[in-house]
């Protein structure tokens, strides 16, 4: 054996027992217990969701969370995985509400998803065949039934053919649960609320409209009631034929074949049944964005306002911060903190109280404003006045947080240079312009970048303040004329229910702004070189 | 020093001072008149003499409204979220900082494009995401508080990285390896050593993402639909956002919400300083 070998076993044995002190994995500290304890819970609620996530039949989501619990346990029990130990809790959460909601925007961007088309094809057809439950059932048993309520949601309670007690509701198929039968009449039904004779009354179209299905397969029929008392079995006036992948009704007899690409059923004539499914629509929601009379014209003037608003955003806050910075960075100015510190107050003002308190303030009739110059100002409802006036707002809103980033840049510039200048025989505004301004663009330009995508995407402002109105009159869509493409796109989506969801096109609009802001970024920063402290 | 030299030097800066001292806390001053006027309702009119009769009735009228549950809520949501931005993010950035591990690089890069993708962008993808989680786990559905802190958790690190990236390497590496010869284990040298250090940061960070749950409407908004969850921004919107007009509501409770974060931004003024020149941009 050559004293090498010597060495370099000693080296290796050194590291093992390197590595084993370092493993928390060997270690029986009371650290170890901690992260045991932890595993155990984070174990225990993963396993908990793996089954609950296959007993309702979501294989994806059951098998994700299996891979993710695979991959955490893996992390935290290795010794291999130092770095991952610290990443993984971000990372779990990034993955799954961050990048895979990114590439989901960009799924649903290519698909016709939102009014009429939120099912898949299966649920469309439970949904079609349950909506037109309208016959009833010749000669069909009878049950009797009582009207029940939870939650402000009614459901049928019956007693079927065997005297089981079944409730069921809206999407929730008949279910047998515990309750209290007397006299074949329904008394009590756990979980439920009975409703009295007068509710009912209250409530009776929806009770008519109600149907509860008997199983989870549509075309067995649901149970519906015209009294109250008594339930009958309701079949479809819609039949589904698999095989042909067609509809037919069966009081007319007219045929609607499934069309995959518009996602409806269509007959001949193109007349089409009320409930479609998702399909991929390929580029459709943003030719319609771009080229669509009633989306491409409000489209242009709202982008072309967009990057005016957030240029002239960070333009007038940058210059009116700076002005004040510069005017302050003075040491022998007595109450200098003072001043700072109310300079501070709008930025730490929340900004959607800021917009609601200045949309009070710029009341034509009633605002403050007004009042104290006298005048009619239209701050909020003339198209120009109203974009003069939201950079007006955000100039007060954001000229602080320039305040402070310049002060910041302004104590790292080094005195000898601005003096060397001085000796050379420069004056105070050839300083400035030579020596000052270059050195603050250089550690001021990633920031403005940023602040340029946080205004491009400044919703609560643009929200707030005037609900991006006024509304511009000669478009279909409610637009206004100080919509950015972000409110614009929280308008078109309908989720808050004051338009037709249309989430398909609202995606599509989100990706073309992440393409804009993305590529500026992108491209600034590359020019500004501040990628390279990666490295 | 003669007096046209002192205005010159310093006079001249004390005037620009009042001035943008009396631009930047006058709307202030004017909400905390309205909050004290009893004779505003439906418009703001009667504040517009400012301080000319004082009482607390706006205040004690928001006992009959939703707004101590809506104040709870933001909180709550507001310092979960900070909580876990501030622990989440701290740990990537240790780990990008002090360790050389394959695939840094690219997912640095990565986490960089995606901080480009402004999460609220998704919105539609996170309704539809929490739609099919609340099959399958209620606690993490639609109108679920925590399924909100879970969406803003999701941003913990794009958002964060680089701003703490930046500071932890700040620190010097000398202090790990002098702590590691000293036998010091890799969770003691995080929690011992380096947080303490790295607390401005903490602290700056902590404060944005709160400020930044605070603010956000459109997710808020999007995931909480029943009025005993939502935040205040959802509520607030509805007081004065819409057609019906409470600014006796709204005046008196902006000045309470805004309190907390005045304070803590007043108090914690010199870390913020530092942290926003390393590169946040407020939420």
């Amino acid at each position: 054996m050559t004293i090498q070998s010597d060495a370099s076993k000693e080296r290796a044995d050194r590291r093992k027992d390197r590595r084993k002190r370092d493993s928390q994995a060997t270690a029986w500290g009371p650290g170890f217990i901690i992260k045991l304890i932890l595993m155990g819970a984070v174990n225990a609620l993963g396993i908990y969701i793996i089954f609950t996530a296959f007993g309702v039949g979501s294989l994806t989501l059951g098998i994700g969370m299996i891979l993710l619990l695979i991959a955490v346990n893996w992390i935290y029990f290795s010794r291999r995985t130092l770095a991952l130990k610290y990443l993984a809790p971000g990372l779990v959460f990034l993955l799954i509400f961050q990048a895979f909601t990114i590439v989901y925007t960009g799924y649903i961007a290519f698909t016709n998803y939102g009014h009429q088309h939120t099912l898949d094809k299966s649920g469309a057809i439970n949904s079609l065949l349950l909506q037109n439950n309208s016959k009833r059932v010749e000669g069909s048993p009878q049950y009797p039934l009582v009207v029940v309520e939870r939650d402000g949601n009614i459901g049928f309670a019956i007693i079927d053919q065997e005297g089981a007690l079944k409730v069921g509701a809206d999407e929730e198929p008949f279910a047998e649960v515990d309750g209290t039968i007397t006299d074949n009449s329904i008394t009590e039904v756990d979980g439920w609320d009975i409703l009295s004779s007068s509710e009912m009354g209250q409530r009776q179209s929806e009770i008519f409209d109600l149907r509860v299905l008997l199983s989870d397969d549509a075309e067995e029929g649901a149970i519906g009631t015209q009294s109250g008392t008594v339930g009958y079995q309701f079949v479809s006036t819609l039949s589904y034929d698999d095989a042909s992948d067609t509809m037919t009704n069966t009081e007319t007899g007219e045929v609607y074949a499934a069309n995959d690409e518009t996602g409806f059923f269509e007959n001949e004539d193109g007349d089409r049944l009320g409930v479609g499914w998702r399909v991929n629509v390929g580029f459709d929601n943003f030719r319609e964005g771009f080229s669509d009379d009633r989306y491409a014209q409000p489209f242009l003037k709202v982008l072309i306002w967009n990057v005016l608003f957030a240029l002239f955003s960070v333009l007038t806050t940058f210059l009116l911060g700076m002005f004040l910075a510069i005017v302050m960075n003075d040491e022998r100015l007595k109450g200098r903190r003072f001043y700072r510190t109310i300079m501070l107050l709008p930025y730490a003002f929340p900004s959607f109280m800021t917009a609601f308190l200045f949309a009070g303030m710029m009341n034509r009739n009633y605002g403050f404003f007004n009042e104290i110059i006298g005048a009619a100002i239209p701050w909020l409802t003339d198209p120009t006045m109203a974009k003069v006036s939201v950079l007006l707002v955000n100039l007060w809103m954001g000229f602080p947080y320039m305040f402070l980033i310049v002060t910041g840049a302004l104590q790292s510039i080094p005195g000898e240079l601005t003096q060397a200048a001085k000796i050379d025989g420069a004056s105070t505004l050839q300083v400035w312009r030579n020596v000052t301004l270059p050195q603050l663009m250089i550690s001021l330009t990633p920031l403005l970048i940023s602040s340029f995508a946080f205004n491009f995407n400044n919703f609560n402002l643009i929200y707030m303040l005037n609900q991006g109105g006024p509304r511009m009159s000669d478009a279909s869509v409610p637009v206004g004329h100080t919509d950015i493409l972000i409110s614009m796109v929280y308008k078109i989506a309908g989720l808050t229910g004051e338009a037709l969801p249309n989430y398909g096109l609202a995606a599509a609009m989100s990706l073309v702004i992440f393409l804009i802001v993305g590529s500026v970024s992108l491209y600034s920063f590359r020019k500004s070189n501040s990628l390279e402290g990666l490295n | 020093m003669p007096a046209g030299k002192w205005f010159r030097e310093l006079g001249f800066r004390h005037i620009v001072g009042v001035i943008a001292v009396l631009y930047s806390a006058f709307p202030i001053i004017y909400i905390l008149s309205a909050a004290l006027n009893p004779n505003i309702k439906t418009t703001l009119t009667g504040a517009n003499s400012m301080f000319s009769d004082v009482s607390v009735e706006n205040f004690t009228e928001l006992s009959d409204t939703m707004f101590w549950t809506w104040l709870g809520n933001t909180l709550i949501i507001g310092v979960a979220t900070a909580i876990g931005t501030v622990l989440m993010g701290a740990a990537s950035a240790y780990a990008f900082s002090r360790y050389r591990f394959q695939g840094r690089k690219m997912t640095l890069m990565s986490l960089m494009v995606i901080q480009m993708f402004p999460q609220l962008l998704t919105f539609v993808a996170i309704f539809l995401l929490l739609n099919t989680l609340g099959d399958v786990i209620p606690a993490l559905g639609i109108d679920s508080k925590i399924a909100l802190i879970a969406v803003y958790w999701g941003g913990a690190l794009g958002a964060n990285t680089f701003l703490m990236y930046g500071f932890f390497n700040s620190i010097p590496i000398e202090l790990d390896e002098a702590a590691k010869i000293d036998g010091a284990s890799h969770t003691q040298i995080y929690w011992t050593i380096i947080m303490p250090l790295v607390i401005p940061i903490l602290a700056v960070v902590g404060l944005l993402s709160f400020i930044s749950a605070f603010n956000d409407f459109i997710l808020s908004r999007t995931i909480l639909t029943s009025q005993e969850n939502w935040t205040l921004a959802v509520g607030m919107n509805l007081w004065v956002g819409g057609n019906e007009k409470n600014w006796d509501w709204f005046a008196a409770g902006s000045i309470i919400a805004a309190l907390p974060i005045l304070l803590l931004f007043l108090f914690l003024q010199k870390y913020i300083v530092s942290g926003l020149t390393g590169g946040a941009v407020k939420g």
